[in-house]
């Protein structure tokens, strides 16, 4: 396909490359191509030197255990003449090839050692996200530090026909989310992970962070990222169908940006507070509803509402749609491969009911607000 | 044991070799050691084209980005039941197979110990394997929670993953019994003289394979019993709100998990250590120590399977534990190649293709080892799991690994197996095209997983798109290259050049070199000495 960026010029670039290259960063997107992506972290900056380490002896020692074999199958083959000698055991030689690989492996876990203890330590961190994962998104609040009380949620804002194959695919193609995470440049930040449905994994590489997220559990990283820019990553853990397409981006700031940020996120959250107490109509309802089930709901029923056959049922003509009480529990509680969206809003969810109602041939009454408030309890 | 009792008369023995059904019951019912290590042997290649078109599947699509072929959720179910299917329906009943013919030709025993239980053990598989193939017929199609099934997406799976875990039990069943099997004739069946150090390496490894697999194959069923009853009878065992944690479920399955990669990968060594002195014309380097470092791997294996959950979020003390633990694997499987090459130096050798086979074996595995002694790092496993760097580890060492030692043995053997020489040249070429695919599908993963593409994925960003599509077409190269296998194979089953009674003249042969080729239907019924 035509889309495909100069393949045939970076395979024979990848042909030519040895283990250690490590390709310029180019476009944003492109963060690295043979190794580990460039380091923002003092943590990630160690997982190189470690890596780099354990590749260089290991690499020693492949060259030097091989060249032995390949001597022997060069000299020592029948076809030369090699008479077999009739040896097979030397003790001194067995000791000796048994310490010296240990006092290798003990030089290789020392380093390591030190990383694993600075990996954990959460402690006093200037800010703290809790990450959620959905599926098939993340959700992000910040729960201390500055910025405290920012939430939203974040999701692939790649457009499907650039998955189809109908557009050009853009270099940060799966990597694009409607909102990336933004943090202040050289503070700690501290994540907590937790589910929402299944385990799913954290995973900036440019950071070395990667933490499962677990539901019913909260785990812990960090990170201290020292490079502004826009650092990207992707889910790590099997989630379901659209693993693949639930990425992370970090948009690392200075601390004048950051504290700007914050307080445009605030007042924009604030103005898309919902009045708790309003009574809706079905076409405001219907209004908003349409562009919730766009977000969350036509990956898996399709724009049409027709689902796909043996997999993700019709909503058009649904019995679960057209019995109110079914449809708050499916959407609240989720069944099978139906994750629950209990993650969002009273109003979202109202206005998908609404919506699904009285779309793809259904017509009924509207759901309010409320009705989704009591059936929480 | 009654069972070591010799036949009293040799024309007793000669009635008893015309003595059993011939057609379809001679498979149905057969009790014999060799008639059923043929049936594993075609069995675990049937599954191995199975999964291998499931493979060739997935990589279709990733052949470039986009989704061109499947949707997402039918991509998943292929991954896992490649992986479901490789595992457990290729490479475990391989061995098996390789078990149940060379076994009692090695220790000079008439047959296996239990026969009627080897039928059945046997017989179990094709319902399992039916059961897999049916479960992507069913609403929702087969599991597609990987083939680690990992709670809780294992419970938002359909029916399939109900099918799938049922397969899983008769496998684990017809494994265990297998194992039985196994240790009752390797401890109670050798011939008198043969004591177990000097036992043929392959049978000490199967030997320690199949403890192995007594061990842990309850621990797999237990998981997937858990996992079933917290999908159809309200249990909580891996689910928070219900006070469960589903983090157990992965120390359960890769207690089970982790062994099992030296189930697969132990009676490969046991072939490699039977193949290199062979044709290296000089005995077995330090034959003790490769016991020892097999029992060293084995009894390691039990305590290194949180290195397969550094990501869950472990206590520092938990994560240096499991660190220490599995890079001191490094050495016994370090002893083991350090004698292999030991073997080969100042012999006299020549490389037929058993030999090429053992070598790339060495050659390969070892790279595989070495990711493995990367990934042990803690802080490098937390950046590169759940990565397509994992997915090159562990294709290297059981595709290089595993993989080609079944090759290596089937054409080691086949000569005795059929009483003919395979085609030799076209032998050579499986390998060289098998060496050169497996390079060219694999070695370009180790660059996706460091520069960040997450396995299990059915589309990618732009920037993994070259090597991908390299990997596609070596995986396509791959799969037609085991075409010639199968060719090879039928062909020497059907004719050849006649093979000798020791057609490789193994100078310290064991006691399968001593008898005709192809072996007749009832061997040693009366035991042989060893000096």
């Amino acid at each position: 396909m035509t889309n495909t960026i100069n393949s045939r010029t970076t395979l024979l670039r990848a042909a030519c490359a040895g283990l250690l290259t490590t390709a310029a960063g180019g476009a944003a997107a492109i963060q690295s191509r043979f190794n580990l992506a460039p380091p923002v972290t003092q943590i990630a900056r160690d997982v190189h030197w470690l890596h780099n380490m354990m590749l260089i002896i290991c690499g020693l020692i492949f060259v030097a255990v091989f060249s032995v074999m390949f001597y022997s199958i060069w000299k020592h083959r029948k076809s030369k003449g090699a008479v077999a000698a009739n040896w097979h055991e030397n003790t001194t030689v067995e000791i000796v090839w048994t310490v010296i690989p240990f006092i290798i492996v003990i030089v290789m876990a020392l380093p390591a050692t030190r990383t694993v203890v600075a990996m954990k330590d959460t402690s006093n961190a200037d800010l703290t996200v809790k990450v959620t994962g959905y599926q098939w998104q993340w959700g992000y609040d910040y729960v201390r530090g500055e910025g405290e009380g920012i939430s939203f949620l974040s999701k692939l804002a790649t457009p499907v026909a650039q998955i189809e194959g109908r557009e050009p695919r853009t270099s940060t193609y799966l990597l694009d989310v409607t909102q990336p995470l933004v943090v202040p440049v050289n503070k700690k930040v501290r994540v907590i992970t937790t589910a929402n449905d299944v385990i799913h994994a954290w995973w900036v590489p440019a950071f070395s962070v990667k933490q499962d997220a677990i539901p019913g559990f909260a785990r812990d990283t960090w990170f201290r990222a020292d490079k502004i820019g826009t650092f990207r990553g992707q889910c790590a853990e099997l989630c379901g169908k659209d693993h693949a397409f639930m990425p992370i981006a970090v948009q690392v700031v200075s601390a004048e940006d950051y504290t700007k940020w914050v307080a445009g996120k605030k007042k924009e959250m604030a103005a898309l507070q919902d009045d708790p107490l309003k009574q809706w109509t079905l076409p405001e309802l219907v209004a908003r509803g349409e562009k919730v089930y766009q977000t969350n709901c036509q990956s898996c029923h399709q724009a049409n509402g027709q689902g796909v056959a043996g997999a993700f049922p019709a909503l058009a003509g649904s019995k679960v749609v057209a019995s109110k009480p079914d449809q708050i529990q499916i959407l609240l509680g989720g069944k099978n491969l139906m994750p629950s969206w209990k993650a969002l809003s009273d109003v979202e969810l109202a206005a998908v009911a609404t919506y699904t109602r009285n779309s793809f041939g259904n017509k009924s009454d509207e759901v309010q607000p409320t009705e989704f408030k009591a059936a929480r309890k | 044991m009654s069972a070591v009792i010799p036949t009293p008369t040799a024309d007793h023995a000669h009635d008893h070799a015309h003595d059993h059904p011939h057609g379809w019951r001679r498979w149905l019912y057969a009790t014999n050691h060799k008639d059923i290590g043929t049936l594993y042997l075609w069995f675990s290649f049937s599954m191995f084209i199975v999964g291998g078109v499931l493979a060739l599947a997935l990589r279709l699509e990733l052949f470039q980005p986009g989704l061109q072929f499947w949707r997402p959720e039918f991509f998943n179910q292929l991954t896992t039941m490649h992986g479901v299917i490789m595992v457990f329906g290729a490479i475990m009943p391989a061995f098996v197979g390789f078990a149940n013919w060379m076994i009692p030709m090695q220790i000079g025993a008439p047959d296996m110990a239990f026969a009627r239980m080897n039928n059945f053990s046997f017989w179990l598989l094709p319902p399992a394997a039916l059961l897999i193939v049916v479960s992507f017929f069913v609403p929702g199609g087969a599991t597609a929670a990987g083939w680690t099934l990992y709670a809780p997406l294992t419970v938002q799976m359909g029916p399939g993953m109900d099918l799938a875990i049922f397969a899983l039990h008769i496998m684990g069943a017809s494994s265990i019994m297998g194992s039985i099997n196994i240790i009752t004739t390797i401890l109670n069946m050798r011939a008198p003289g043969m004591t177990l150090m000097k036992m043929p390496m392959f049978c000490w490894t199967w030997l320690i394979t199949a403890y192995l697999l007594i061990a842990v194959m309850p621990v797999l069923a237990g998981a997937i019993t858990m996992t079933l009853t917290d999908r159809h009878f309200g249990t909580s065992f891996f689910n928070a709100a219900g006070g469960g944690d589903p983090v157990m479920y992965q120390h359960i399955f890769w207690f089970f998990g982790h062994p099992e990669v030296y189930i697969m990968i132990l009676p490969a060594f046991g072939i490699i250590s039977q193949i290199i002195p062979v044709f290296a014309r000089k005995p077995l380097f330090g034959y003790a120590s490769m016991v020892y470092a097999t029992a060293s791997i084995a009894i390691l294996s039990f305590i290194v399977w949180a290195h397969h959950m550094f990501t869950t979020g472990m206590p520092v003390t938990g994560q240096l534990f499991f660190m220490y633990a599995t890079m001191l694997i490094a050495i016994p499987t370090g002893v083991k190649v350090f004698n292999w090459i030991a073997t080969m130096y100042k012999g006299s050798m020549t490389f037929e293709t058993p030999m090429l086979f053992a070598i790339g074996f060495i050659f390969v595995f070892t790279m595989g080892g070495f990711t493995g002694l990367i990934l042990a790092v803690a802080p490098i496993d937390i950046q590169v799991q759940d990565s397509y760097y994992v997915v090159a580890h562990f294709h290297y060492v059981l595709v290089a690994g595993s993989l080609f030692a079944l090759f290596a043995g089937a054409y080691f053997w086949l000569p005795k197996w059929t009483g003919h020489m395979y085609d030799e040249k076209l032998g050579k070429w499986h390998f060289w095209l098998s060496m050169i695919f497996f390079n060219v599908t694999f070695f370009p993963m180790h660059f996706l997983g460091l520069a960040g593409m997450p396995r299990r994925y059915a589309d990618y960003p732009m920037q993994f798109a070259d090597f991908n599509m390299m990997a596609t077409i070596g995986g396509f190269g791959f799969g037609l290259t085991q075409m010639i296998f199968l060719y090879v194979v039928v062909k020497c089953i059907k004719g050849g050049p006649k093979a000798a009674e020791n057609p490789w003249h193994a100078a310290d042969g064991g006691l399968e070199w001593t008898l005709p080729s192809p072996a007749p239907f009832h061997t040693f019924e009366t035991p042989p000495m060893v000096r």
